[in-house]
């Protein structure tokens, strides 16, 4: 039976306060991080084989190994910024248990000796921000973070920086442009922010989620955490957000590697009895999986091997009343909007990938108007400097290539065959 | 104009004090970063609240005045972001998620109800001046869709209804 961790205090109050944090167990981690080398830290995390939450699964320990070890100062920014449509686990990570998070990052910053962390949190999470920056309050008042990190001598402080709503900003080299004060576009890279990030100082860039699994992996060792999930590779505890057409929306833990069917049994099936047509299993990012993927082991590789991604594990579920034009519309009309504007093949390519699909939904699609996203798709992906391209290409790509019949249906009938409203937003 | 008369500093000298309180926030925040253009966004933030929700010119300048940047610069971050206002608002702001999640959630015919309530089309004031609204993108509610946030407040698990007492609420 497998117990939660990341949301062992999710539904316990007294989490929130520093006092029933550690009555919980809390900072007992960071306690011993301190009497710990940074670098076997940093080994320790590499072993557990922990991957990014955020979307990318890149080592996180790995991650860490690459900040220089002489350059002062340097930075942790956490990323906050969960905007990837279908997710919201991270908001749940920081209103139940935000010191699970302050503790996660001051490991971290005590590993890559950096003095300073910012948590980047997207503008609209007013609440998360206020409770967080309640626990930092009590976290500096009980002496966890300041001048003596837990008497350590070593100085921390750690402050909540409020983003202003710009999905482009959980890009992390946008985050660091935000951050600065400036319009949030994507840097080239290299250099990689390991070397040149935040004020041109080393920076870690961690999603909530990742970083959350930290004094987890500290406290009961890199071994646990890799007994845990499907192989070496994809390892540990993961939320699954879920919505769309489930009986019981919501955040659930299960070892990485759950199978889709298992999940969406949990989360109470399918909405109202529905019949499953598809699914995205990691946010709008994803390419889109049919109903007949529904034992798809959702770990990072089986799910790349299915020709999608994990992503930010965001499962969005879809009926068979769905209408896919309608809903990869809804989706194109979000990278459309989202598009910093930067580099032209996605600037351009998002905002004829919107108007085409929504020109089907509306009956006006023409026969040619599959191959032209095509080679709309493909005249972004890879062209553009930053992930949001080919994240745009993503669920239009699967549309054309596995639900060609409705798109023709669209065209043939000149209207959509579902019900829907007239209002299209 | 002249070449010798750049327009961003005439802007900064002419622009308005920003309020005390408001003021000295900026100055607590500088102490937090090592450049002072990264007080930039949550500085913005504050004076959008200190002028009623929104950013006329004369904020913008007073914020690009008090960081010391020029005011063309402040309007590029302005513009880019969408919290940021550069038109008046209602005193209550609506923004209701019509992302996949939501969509497939009835978010839509939330949208509907809206304009017939209200009254006016998205991003326009009703003429008492109450309310503003318009669709947005993913807020990271999809397990409680629908939804919409009134000002700072999320309203989740959304009927016609629901929406309805929500909307008699705001004053």
């Amino acid at each position: 039976m497998f117990e939660p961790v990341l949301t062992q205090n999710v539904g316990n109050p007294d989490a929130l306060t520093l006092k029933g944090y550690k009555k919980a167990g809390g900072y007992e981690a960071l306690a011993k991080a301190v009497k710990m080398e940074p670098d076997a830290i940093i080994e320790e995390v590499k072993k557990s084989g922990l991957r990014g939450r955020g979307g990318a699964g890149f080592s996180a320990g790995l991650k860490w190994s690459f900040i220089p070890k002489d350059k002062k100062p340097k930075y942790l920014v956490c990323n906050a910024d969960e905007s990837e449509p279908g997710t919201f686990k991270d908001r749940l990570l920081m209103e139940y248990d935000p010191h699970q998070l302050i503790e996660g990052c001051a490991i971290c910053c005590w590993a890559v000796q950096a003095n300073t962390c910012y948590i980047y949190i997207r503008g609209e999470y007013t609440k998360s921000a206020e409770i967080l920056e309640r626990a930092l309050k009590e976290a500096y008042e009980g002496g966890i973070l300041g001048k003596s990190m837990m008497g350590s001598g070593f100085e921390l402080n750690m402050y909540v920086h409020r983003g202003a709503g710009a999905y482009i900003c959980g890009e992390e080299t946008g985050m660091l442009e935000s951050l600065e004060g400036k319009r949030g576009q994507p840097r080239v890279k290299p250099p990689f922010p390991a070397v040149v990030g935040a004020f041109g100082a080393p920076t870690v860039i961690n999603n909530v989620e990742t970083l959350c699994n930290v004094p987890h992996i500290i406290t009961r060792g890199a071994d646990w955490f890799k007994g845990i999930g499907t192989d070496e590779r994809n390892t540990g505890p993961k939320l699954y957000a879920i919505s769309g057409h489930v009986e019981r929306p919501g955040t659930y833990e299960h070892p990485i590697g759950i199978t889709f069917r298992e999940m969406l049994e949990k989360a109470g099936g399918m909405y109202k009895g529905g019949n499953l047509k598809a699914f995205i299993p990691g946010g709008a990012s994803a390419p889109i999986l049919l109903a007949d993927q529904i034992d798809i082991k959702m770990d990072f590789d089986t799910v790349a091997k299915a020709g999608s991604m994990l992503g930010s594990a965001a499962v969005i579920v879809m009926d068979d009343t769905t209408c896919m034009v309608r809903s990869v519309a809804r989706l194109a009309k979000f990278f459309n909007h989202e598009s910093c504007g930067q580099c032209t093949p996605c600037r351009e390519g998002t905002n004829w990938m919107e108007l085409i699909l929504k020109r089907i939904e509306h009956g006006e699609g023409t026969e040619a108007d599959g191959e032209k996203l095509l080679s709309i798709c493909q005249h972004i992906a890879g062209n553009s400097l930053c992930a949001l391209g080919d994240a745009a290409v993503g669920p239009v790509k699967s549309l054309v290539e596995r639900f060609l019949p409705e798109i023709e249906q669209h065209i043939r009938e000149r209207q959509c065959p579902f019900p829907h409203r007239r209002y299209f937003g | 104009m002249s070449v010798s008369e750049p327009v961003v500093q005439k802007d900064q000298v002419n622009a308005p004090p920003l309020p005390a309180d408001v003021k000295a926030q900026i100055t607590e925040l500088r102490t937090r970063y090592p450049k002072s253009e990264a007080v930039l966004l949550p500085a913005l933030h504050l004076a959008q609240l200190a002028w009623g929700g929104w950013l006329p010119d004369e904020a913008i300048a007073a914020v690009a005045a008090e960081l010391d940047l020029p005011v063309s610069k402040v309007y590029g971050v302005v513009t880019f972001y969408d919290l940021y206002h550069q038109n008046p608002v209602g005193r209550h702001r609506i923004r209701v998620c019509t992302n996949l999640s939501c969509q497939l959630r009835g978010s839509e015919e939330i949208m509907e109800v809206l304009h017939q309530e209200l009254g006016v089309g998205e991003e326009e004031v009703t003429p008492d001046g109450r309310c503003s609204y318009v669709h947005f993108e993913c807020l990271g509610s999809c397990d409680t869709a629908p939804m919409m946030m009134v000002d700072e407040t999320y309203h989740e698990n959304l009927t016609p209804q629901r929406v309805r007492q929500v909307l008699q609420g705001l004053k």
